[in-house]
């Protein structure tokens, strides 16, 4: 009886070991270790052995039964691996094939440009200022200190819609609207964004429609080192911390004294070339001390306060910083121009 | 404004400084230098030569075989092509060996047989424009018209070593108009003394008053007015120092008496203009504004219309000039010139910018006068001018000068105080450093406790406040100087408003829902701006539009936006999604028209696209639509945007919107009609154009959290047969207003027509939603609500199940 057990126990631990299959496992189980199996049936002739072997071969007959299930649990186990396995192989995929890609689209580069310069500008405690487009005379001239027959009205050719109205030629006229709601109280902190206009036929460095920032700081004791100050910071978060700006003297009716700055050239550093026109410096914008005249129209006392003020074309600066050479590009919305203008 | 550096040195000494130097601390000084430009265009070995012989070519008409010494042992034999060519003249010779412009070698050469070695040179060929050669010359080679020696540089007697900087003048500085002004300004800058002219006349016996009377008939239009009068003059080619300064600040010669008075409104700054006394016309000069359709034929002999706004001067019957614009062609200065009347005035600035404006004639004169000229020059101008006559054309001056007004104004006070300065620039600059300042400039000045009163001479008329001085000291004390700080003032919070937020929230929203952002031109054509509507508001047009195309302000965003989709779409990029917000102009009633912010989209092509996936999704009218829809719920108007079935012109009839805010409509949307699209060679196209201005100041409540469901919910599905033609929002308001208050969600989630349902019957699935936030649903609650719902629409709509 033994040895029929030892035999039935190596049948079935060789036909588990090369069982091929779950459903294999599953009868081997039925077949060894069921009510009708053969060990259960070695066990009912237990009854012809003597007392004493008797509990010997039903320990042994349970350590078969335990040796066998051990072994079909075993291999179930390795099966079911086995199987889990082949079904990740079969769901590989092609990890280098292209993503879904998400839709969005982005700014225009003059937004781009008008948001960086006014996030810069809110750090620093300004606020942005926004007026109308179609501008009065007095507001867009005389309130700048440009009376009627200026001649430095020629500088800047506009679009009148009537004798007294026009398209604005710079955003500056919120200089006076600004000042004139606060009854002389300051300090007065704005830039202004904005589309300004003037008569230019359009070509690849004019356009008869374009944007301006105008800034704007009066107060007591504003120097024209706070001017230089600010613009430095400026033009270093524009165009890189390495940057070094220059102030040169020069006219603007609305400003005394009025400068130009330039930057140092972010294209050679300085040594000169041709974005720079081999002089190592690029013009960025115009600016000055507020002239007493304009601070006196607007309802602020000379004598009290001072003010600084300076403008300058986001067009001009999107232009350098990304090397764009066509201003059309702005207004013509070429979707592959635009399109360029998706990162950081 | 052109500077020659050989000229300028005759006043101020400019030694050690490059030109590029001089233009740098000029620049930094305050003017401009645009350019430094060099008259050597590449040259070498050019030299003087004496034509010894001259015969024509053995085989050739049209050329000169010449003996020429250029200062060599013996003379060089040169075929020369140029019809003026001729025995003993002294010319400019190209040797063998010699570069001109363009690196033009000189070689030996055979011209039809004959050896030549070198080249005769015309001006053009040594680099002068042609515009700058005087006529005599222009079709041949230059000759000498002064002494010269053969064998020297050509080079320095023609002027061509020089270097000339191009000043660009800001209005302010009309002083630097002038080379004695330039000197003013490169001395401050240099800080070196400078030397003017001082011009010594020896005048005649006779008396120029016997000749000619002066009258003004108002001294406002011309403060001063002087003639003197010059005789025995001979009309001539200028000396070549003379056309060397005309040549190098860019102006043709043409005769001495011309060219003079050319070279004094240069040095000086001081139009002048010399008449043929024997061609005036009278004895009398007299200055009145003109008479209404007076005619004069001016000196480029055009015949010209005048007005009372114009100045003119006149011999007492008719006009001779117009007053700082331009002589008149009867009295002009002639070959046979011999008595010369010699006009030096000071015009009404205003009034000549009027003339030279209406006339459409700029002239180097006029843009003086325009931008005001040194009252106290007018008479020391006029006297250098007819000390240039006596030298160069030999003329006799008569004693006296034919005037009326005064011939000098005085020098006006401004004051500044050191304090004042620094506070302004920001700096500490001391009362000595501002005194050497004014030195430097050259203005007396009177200085109390560090308050300067300066006496600003005529020639700065710019300068006629405090601010003003204060820059003359920060440009020279110099910009660099001046420290870079932060404002010190009290702090202000720098934020946007609630309506820049909003806009910028918009345009990230679309964006990331895969609209890019245009921006498109705000003058349009009348055609463009009513494109959208039949009944446009009135057009806001420009006085004098440069072109139709942009002669209005839109009133719409939409037609330029379409402009933009159709280029990219020229362009073979299919697929379109572009939004803008920009203003509208709209007439207001009053003074200036109102302008309010749109903001529209367009969309045509695959609006998502994933081709290895199979997935192509084209833009349609829902896609538009949620866009819309998502822009309300970013804004917190979800509940209050609604779509209302609507016609508009040029949107197809059966897929038209209008956007409701709040059961006021602020703007559409839709698709294209088929016409316009196939007008405009589009494919199908979707646009939207709302009111951006009324969603962005609609009130909305700050946003609050809402407590988290703490029971289940219960969700029923409902698919239901209506006919066709009911709207699915109808059919949504009725199930809201039977479901009562536990119905909280109404979704659509199924549109079905065909098969298994009758002709002229669609159904709509909707799946709602039942919720109580105070317990748990029971059954009954939740099928006494749903079939009040059943009912509802059964009633409404005759709506039955669909199983
Ligand atoms: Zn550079």
């Amino acid at each position: 009886m033994e040895e029929r057990l030892q035999t039935l126990k190596e049948e079935a631990l060789s036909q588990i070991e090369s069982a091929s299959s779950m459903k294999e496992l599953q009868d081997i189980r039925v077949a060894y270790l069921g009510k009708k199996g053969p060990i259960t049936e070695i066990l009912r002739g237990m009854g012809k052995l003597s007392a004493e072997e008797r509990p010997k071969m039903g320990q042994l007959a349970n350590e078969i039964r335990a040796a066998i299930s051990e072994k079909l649990d075993e291999k179930t186990q390795v099966m079911e691996k086995a199987a889990v396995e082949e079904k990740l192989k079969q769901e590989t995929i092609d990890i280098t094939l292209p993503g879904r890609p998400v839709n969005k689209g982005n700014h225009h580069p003059l937004t781009r440009v008008i948001e960086e310069i006014e996030d810069l500008f809110l750090g620093m405690g300004f606020s942005i200022a926004e007026g109308p487009e179609v501008e009065t005379d007095y507001y867009n001239f005389e309130a700048l200190n440009l009376p009627k027959d200026h001649p430095a009205r020629d500088m800047q050719d506009s679009f009148y819609v009537t004798e007294e109205t026009l398209l604005r030629t710079h955003t500056s006229p919120m200089q006076a609207r600004t000042m004139e709601k606060l009854n002389g109280e300051g300090p007065v902190k704005i830039i202004v964004p904005g589309k300004v206009y003037r008569r230019d036929t359009d070509d690849a460095t004019h356009s008869h429609q374009f944007m301006q920032i105008e800034g704007l700081m009066v107060g007591e004791d504003v120097r024209m080192s706070d001017l230089k100050g600010v613009l430095q910071a400026f033009a270093k978060k524009m165009f890189g911390e390495e940057r070094e700006i220059r102030l040169r003297p020069s006219f603007f009716p609305f400003t005394e004294p009025s400068v130009e700055m330039d930057i140092s050239c972010f294209n050679c550093g300085g040594s000169g070339c041709s974005v720079c026109k081999g002089t190592g410096w690029i013009e960025i914008l115009g600016g000055g001390m507020v002239h007493p005249n304009v601070l006196r129209m607007s309802g602020f006392d000379p004598e009290k306060v001072t003010g600084f003020a300076f403008g300058m074309g986001p067009e001009r600066i999107a232009m350098l910083k990304y090397g764009i050479d066509d201003i059309r590009h702005f207004y013509t919305n070429d979707s592959r121009f635009i399109k360029q203008f998706n990162h950081i | 404004m052109l500077v020659s550096l050989n000229w300028l040195s005759q006043y101020v000494d400019i030694e050690g400084y490059s030109a590029d130097e001089l233009a740098e601390l000029i620049t930094k000084g305050g003017i401009e230098v645009e350019t430094v430009e060099s008259l050597n265009k590449g040259i070498k070995g050019v030299v003087i030569g004496h034509v010894l012989e001259c015969a024509s070519h053995p085989d050739a008409d049209k050329l000169s075989v010449c003996k020429v010494d250029i200062g060599e042992e013996e003379p060089v034999q040169i075929i020369c092509g140029a019809p003026n060519v001729a025995k003993d003249q002294y010319v400019a010779v190209a040797k063998v060996g010699a570069v001109l412009p363009g690196n033009f070698k000189i070689k030996k050469a055979k011209l039809r047989g004959e050896p030549s070695h070198g080249m005769i040179c015309s001006l053009q060929e040594l680099g002068v424009e042609s515009k700058l050669v005087q006529k005599e010359y222009a079709e041949g080679i230059f000759v000498f018209s002064d002494e010269v020696t053969p064998g020297e540089d050509a080079l320095e007697y023609l002027n061509l070593n020089d270097t000339i900087l191009e000043l660009g003048l800001t209005p302010n500085r009309a002083d630097a108009m002038n080379m004695i002004g330039v000197a003013y300004e490169v001395g401050a800058v240099l800080n070196r003394p400078i030397s003017l002219p001082s011009p010594e006349l020896v005048r005649s016996e006779e008396s120029a008053e016997n000749h000619v009377s002066v009258r003004i008939e108002d001294e406002e239009d011309a403060p001063y007015y002087g003639a003197t009068i010059i005789k025995d003059v001979t009309v001539q080619p200028s000396p070549q120092w003379l056309v060397n300064r005309l040549v190098s600040a860019g102006i043709r010669p043409i005769n001495n008496v011309v060219d003079i008075t050319n070279f004094v409104l240069l040095e000086y700054g001081q139009p002048l203009h010399a008449f043929d006394y024997d061609r005036f016309g009278s004895k009398e000069v007299m200055i009145r504004r003109a008479k209404q359709e007076e005619k004069i034929v001016t000196l480029d002999d055009t015949e010209r219309t005048l007005s009372s706004d114009h100045l003119v001067i006149t011999n007492g019957h008719t006009p001779v000039a117009v007053a700082g614009v331009m002589g008149g062609a009867d009295s002009e200065v002639q070959g046979d010139t011999t008595t010369v009347l010699l006009e030096a005035a000071y015009f009404n600035s205003k009034l000549v910018r009027k003339s030279s404006k209406d006339l459409g004639l700029r002239s180097d004169s006029s843009s003086r006068f325009e931008k005001g000229i040194d009252r106290n020059r007018v008479v020391p101008a006029s006297e250098r001018a007819a000390q240039l006559i006596q030298d160069l054309a030999g003329g006799t001056v008569l004693r006296g000068v034919a005037e009326q007004g005064a011939r000098h104004v005085e020098a006006k006070d401004v004051s500044v105080e050191v304090a004042r300065i620094n506070q302004v620039l920001g700096t500490e600059i001391s009362e000595s450093e501002v005194a050497a300042i004014f030195d430097r400039l050259q203005f007396s000045y009177k200085n109390f406790g560090g308050t300067f009163t300066v006496q600003v001479p005529p020639r700065r008329p710019d300068i006629t406040i405090t601010e003003d001085l204060i820059e003359e000291v920060g440009r020279l004390y110099g910009y660099d100087n001046v420290p870079a700080t932060l404002p010190i003032t009290e702090s202000t919070p720098g934020q946007l408003t609630d309506y820049q937020v909003k806009r910028r929230r918009v345009r990230r929203m679309l964006e990331g829902a895969g609209l890019y952002q245009a921006v498109t031109y705000s003058l349009t054509s009348p055609a463009k701006r009513v494109f959208f509507s039949d009944e446009s508001p009135e057009a806001i047009r420009l006085a004098m539009p440069m072109s139709e195309e942009r002669s209005e302000l839109r009133t719409s965003l939409l037609p330029h936006l379409l402009e933009a989709a159709q280029y990219n779409i020229n362009r073979q990029l299919e697929n379109i999604a572009l939004y803008e917000t920009a203003s509208v102009f709209l007439p207001s009633g009053s003074e200036l028209p109102k302008e309010e912010e749109h903001l529209a989209g367009v969309m045509t092509g695959l609006w998502q696209e994933h081709p290895w996936q199979k997935e192509k999704k084209p833009a349609d009218f829902f896609v538009m639509k949620g866009v819309v829809e998502e822009l309300a719920v970013d804004l917190g108007l979800q509940d209050r945007l609604s779509f209302v079935r609507a016609q508009e012109p040029k949107l197809h009839p059966g897929r038209t919107a209008a956007v409701h805010l709040d059961g006021e409509a602020i703007g559409y949307l839709g698709q294209l009609h088929p016409e316009v699209e196939k007008e405009l060679d589009l494919k199908e196209t979707f646009v939207f154009e709302v009111n951006l201005e009324k969603m962005l100041t609609a009130n909305v409540e700050h946003l609050k959290y809402a407590k988290l469901p703490r029971f289940p919910s219960v969700t029923r599905d409902v698919a239901l047969v209506v006919d066709e033609m009911l709207e699915a929002s109808e059919v949504k308001n009725v199930i809201q207003g039977a479901g009562g208050s536990k119905l909280v969600d109404i979704n659509l989630f199924d549109v079905y027509q065909g098969e298994h349902l009758e002709e002229g019957k669609k159904s709509l699935a909707f799946s709602l939603r039942y919720y109580n936030p105070e317990q748990t649903l029971t059954e009954e609650e939740v099928k006494s609500a749903h079939d009040r719902v059943l009912q509802a629409v059964e009633e409404q709509f005759g709506a039955a199940l669909r199983s």
